[in-house]
């Protein structure tokens, strides 16, 4: 039908006089968009296949190449929009659900870019984090209620196991499979070298990966794909999924053509067949089934690893996190709407779920109302864009960040969010070996390392202009910040004041 | 609002402010004049600016010793009343009366101040299941948070605080206090930044026999604050004094920690320190600010905290403050500055300045260095 033809969203600008018709553009593009015309030696695309990913504009050695946003357009209305137009088109063509990727990229409020940053001045002194020492670990885990002595009057080490960070930033879940080999080697490698973790989501380790289980949080998810004992052991901590951010309530699914190879022996199941995640825990229906499952996994680990609860953040997320907070588990991360994915129904990404800042904030709050914030650490996550949000997260009261896209940016993403294709021009989220390959782990992990040490510059910056020397004594100190342009009712949720007051 | 009633804004908004500290100690528990730490104050005029003076005196109550002293500000008589109701509910008071002052031109607009020398009532104190001293402390916090008009400042036993708005000097005539004697005695003169002054703002900051007075604005408070607020604690005045007074409460009497082991949290070592100690110490260090990693102090501050039968002296981990200690026979001087140790004792035996995040420590002859 003709109503489903869609004009190209993006136009290829190709400047011919630059075009030295090398062809690269032709061989890196996955989706197929450029072809060479032998006949008359020209280059053509089809803009109706491109997902504006950049690979070849990257790519192209003469900077003949630019992706322009289409002028053809419907005519104006403020309800209608373009986007919703043309959702009803391909819905009413297929009839099935809309997919989409990455995280929420609609115009809900940023609260992190309404929030800033105290500074020291006169009456207590700045620190120059290039002269003074500036500390970032963090540990995670429950902090012991009473200390404990031994017969000599020496303190003993009653302390539950623990995460040991040399900054507050950990690389969150994005299983092998959602993304490649080499994705994930590179994060395996780049938590090593920063003394942090990443964490395998929902697809198993490779076996290849097991060595670098001192920094690794191993996944638990309602499919259990890929969980066996040597698993729970392999890493430093267990985290059991509960949710995400980017799809609350919902399950996954990782499609048959995805599950081939490695994929299919790290994940337990047969080639071909769709891994899907049911969306509840089919064990957990309730808070004290998730203590049942906190425990199984510790007594089969000896309870030598702290177990991670990781969920959505949902409306409740405050009285949610007070439960789990009771359920033996040690750390809570939680996951805001813009959190990112590899796949997931756009009405439930656009839709679903609330802030992370707000998040952040009530749980923190809720849990120190009951005097409970000491039983376990909070990770906040989905999303956290750079090390300015990374201080907030914490001042609000996170013991450490998740981050994901922005590891994912570093090595090469451009967000084009088109995940759920499989044909990621930039190795990352694809299993296609032509394409896992552009991915070079040397240069990925690299770049992870580099960007983090960056931001922890950068958080040493932020800390020293503030007169703290020591992340432990940011968390949750509000009194860093100052909201603008928020409302009472937000600012009493954050638990800040307002700009000048 | 109790604070408003008062006429200022302490409690509601944050003050930072600059100030000068002082302290003597006695180790043989001989009784020294409450002048002396006057005029040791007396020589750091400038690191105050008139809105608040104060100090606290050891051993000053030896014939009600065994009694808890409460020293309270009322706005007006009708508070009195309605806290005393309280009072006799809660306590046997054995003694009353006005706390003694002497009139000065610098030194006005003063609150009604009384002092109550009482015991737990035993029949509540057995109903509260309580220990003796967080029955007291409850009340306390119970008088200073619902009580409008009226503020414990004080509520140890055989101690006592005196805090005024005032300079330091003032202060100390206003209370007369030449006419008190203690083994140990702390001073405190305030610099803050904005704000009318406040009575109950001044410094030392008390809670049952612990007295700080403290040098400095940490960077560190609503960290602090909010997580000792879990502890069933507080914050009416935000300021430092407040919230540290609590943490060494937290940590001594209900974490039961010793003196050197709260020095290892709040002015905790660096890792890079940490590192550096043989296994056990270094396991000993990296447990404490992993355990009690929300109370580590950041920012300048040197406080001194004075205890029955000690005195502890303490600079941030990066010593942004100045403080100095010396040492004359039995007796131990600490203070912001020299001068004012001279100013109490002019020829030392030894003087010096002790490093950010080492605490001086110490306690009567035969005492343990825990407090309690």
């Amino acid at each position: 039908m003709p109503v489903d033809f869609m004009y190209p969203e993006y136009e290829i600008a190709r400047n011919d006089s630059r075009c030295i018709r090398c062809r690269v553009c032709e061989r890196q593009c996955a989706n197929e968009v450029h072809s060479y015309e032998e006949s008359g030696n020209f280059m053509l695309s089809d803009e109706s296949k491109c997902v504006n990913c950049h690979r070849c504009v990257s790519l192209c050695p003469t900077r003949a190449l630019k992706i322009v946003k289409s002028d053809h357009c419907f005519k104006e209305n403020a309800n209608w929009n373009q986007a919703a137009i043309k959702e009803i088109y391909k819905q009413s063509g297929s009839g099935g659900v809309l997919l989409s990727s990455m995280g929420n990229p609609e115009r809900y409020p940023v609260y992190w870019d309404k929030m800033l940053i105290n500074a020291s001045q006169v009456t207590n002194p700045s620190i120059d984090p290039l002269r003074e020492p500036m500390e970032t670990k963090v540990f995670l885990g429950k902090k012991p209620e009473r200390i404990e002595r031994g017969p000599d009057g020496s303190l003993r080490n009653n302390l539950t196991p623990q995460l040991e960070l040399a900054m507050p930033v950990m690389f969150s879940a994005m299983s092998y499979g959602s993304i490649s080999y080499n994705a994930h080697e590179s994060l395996a490698r780049a938590s090593r070298e920063l003394g942090i973790f990443y964490n395998t989501g929902e697809g198993g380790l490779h076996e290849d990966f097991y060595q670098y289980g001192e920094n690794t949080i191993v996944q638990v998810a309602s499919g259990r794909f890929g969980v066996h004992r040597e698993y729970l052991e392999a890493g430093a901590a267990i985290e059991i999924k509960m949710g995400q951010g980017a799809k609350p309530g919902i399950g996954g699914h990782l499609p048959g053509e995805k599950i081939v190879g490695d994929i299919s022996k790290t994940r337990m199941i047969p080639e071909g067949s769709d891994a899907i995640s049911p969306a509840p825990h089919h064990d957990i229906y309730s808070i004290e089934d998730l203590r049942q499952l906190v425990f199984s996994l510790k007594e089969a680990t000896q309870y030598k690893k702290p177990v991670i609860v990781k969920v959505a953040a949902v409306h409740n997320i405050a009285a949610i996190a007070s439960g789990i907070a009771r359920s033996g588990a040690d750390i809570i991360a939680i996951d805001g709407f813009r959190g990112g994915t590899g796949a997931a129904p756009t009405r439930i990404r656009d839709n679903v779920g609330i802030p992370i800042e707000l998040a952040l904030a009530s749980v923190d709050a809720r849990l120190r109302d009951e005097g409970i914030r000491n039983n376990v650490s909070l990770v906040a996550g989905g999303s956290i864009r750079n090390s300015a949000d990374v201080v907030k997260a914490i001042a609000l009261g996170a013991d450490a960040v998740y981050i994901a896209t922005g590891a994912l940016l570093a090595l090469g993403c451009h967000l084009c969010r088109s995940c759920q294709s499989g044909k990621c021009n930039w190795g990352i989220a694809t299993q296609r070996p032509e394409l896992v390959k552009r991915l070079n782990p040397d240069m990925g992990f690299r770049r992870l390392v580099n960007l983090l040490t960056a931001w922890n510059h950068e958080i040493k910056e932020l800390m020293g202009g503030m007169g703290i020397n020591s992340i432990e004594a940011l968390k949750g100190n509000r009194l860093m910040l100052r909201g603008t342009g928020l409302n009472e009712n937000e600012l009493g949720i954050l638990g800040i004041s307002h700009a000048g007051e | 609002m109790l604070k408003e009633n008062l006429n200022g804004k302490e409690g509601q908004i944050r003050i930072p402010s600059g100030c000068a500290i002082a302290g003597l100690f006695s180790r043989s528990g001989k009784s020294v004049s409450g002048e002396t730490i006057v005029n040791a104050m007396t020589v750091m005029h400038d690191r105050s600016n008139g809105l608040g003076g104060g100090f606290a005196g050891y051993g000053i109550y030896p014939q009600y010793k065994d009694l808890y002293a409460l020293h309270v500000f009322y706005n007006n008589v009708s508070a009195k009343e309605e806290c005393e109701k309280y009072i006799d509910k809660a306590f046997e008071v054995i003694n009353l009366s006005r706390i003694p002052i002497r009139k000065t031109p610098r030194i006005t607009d003063e609150p009604l101040i009384w002092r109550y020398f009482v015991a737990p009532h035993h029949n509540k104190l057995m109903d509260s299941q309580l220990d003796e001293d967080e029955y007291v402390v409850r009340a306390v916090i119970r008088i200073n948070t619902s009580f409008d008009g009226s503020y414990v400042f004080s509520s140890g036993k055989n101690m006592g605080s005196f805090k005024a708005v005032g300079f330091p000097e003032d202060v100390g005539t206003f209370y007369r206090l030449d006419e008190y004697e203690g083994y140990c005695w702390t001073g405190h003169g305030r610099y803050p930044t904005n704000t009318p002054g406040w009575w109950g703002g001044a410094h030392p900051f008390s809670m049952l026999d612990y007295s700080i007075v403290h040098n400095g604005e940490i960077s560190s408070y609503d960290a602090n604050r909010r997580f000792i607020e879990m502890y069933g604690y507080k914050c009416t005045l935000l300021t430092d004094t407040e919230v540290i007074t609590y943490i060494v409460d937290f940590l001594t009497r209900k974490q039961a920690l010793t003196l050197t082991e709260v020095a290892d949290i709040i002015a905790a070592p660096f890792w890079s320190t940490i590192e550096s100690k043989p296994p056990k110490e270094r396991e000993r260090l990296t447990y404490l600010r992993n355990a009690f990693s929300s109370l580590l102090i950041t920012g300048p501050f040197s406080i001194l905290l004075g205890f029955s039968g000690g005195m502890m002296a303490l600079n941030d981990r990066l010593k942004l403050r100045s403080m100095v200690v010396a040492e004359k026979g039995d007796m131990v001087y600490a203070a912001s500055e020299e001068a004012a140790i001279r100013m109490m004792e002019p020829e030392l035996d030894r003087i010096w300045s002790p490093m950010g995040g080492e605490p001086v420590i110490v306690t009567l002859e035969g005492g343990a260095e825990q407090c309690r």
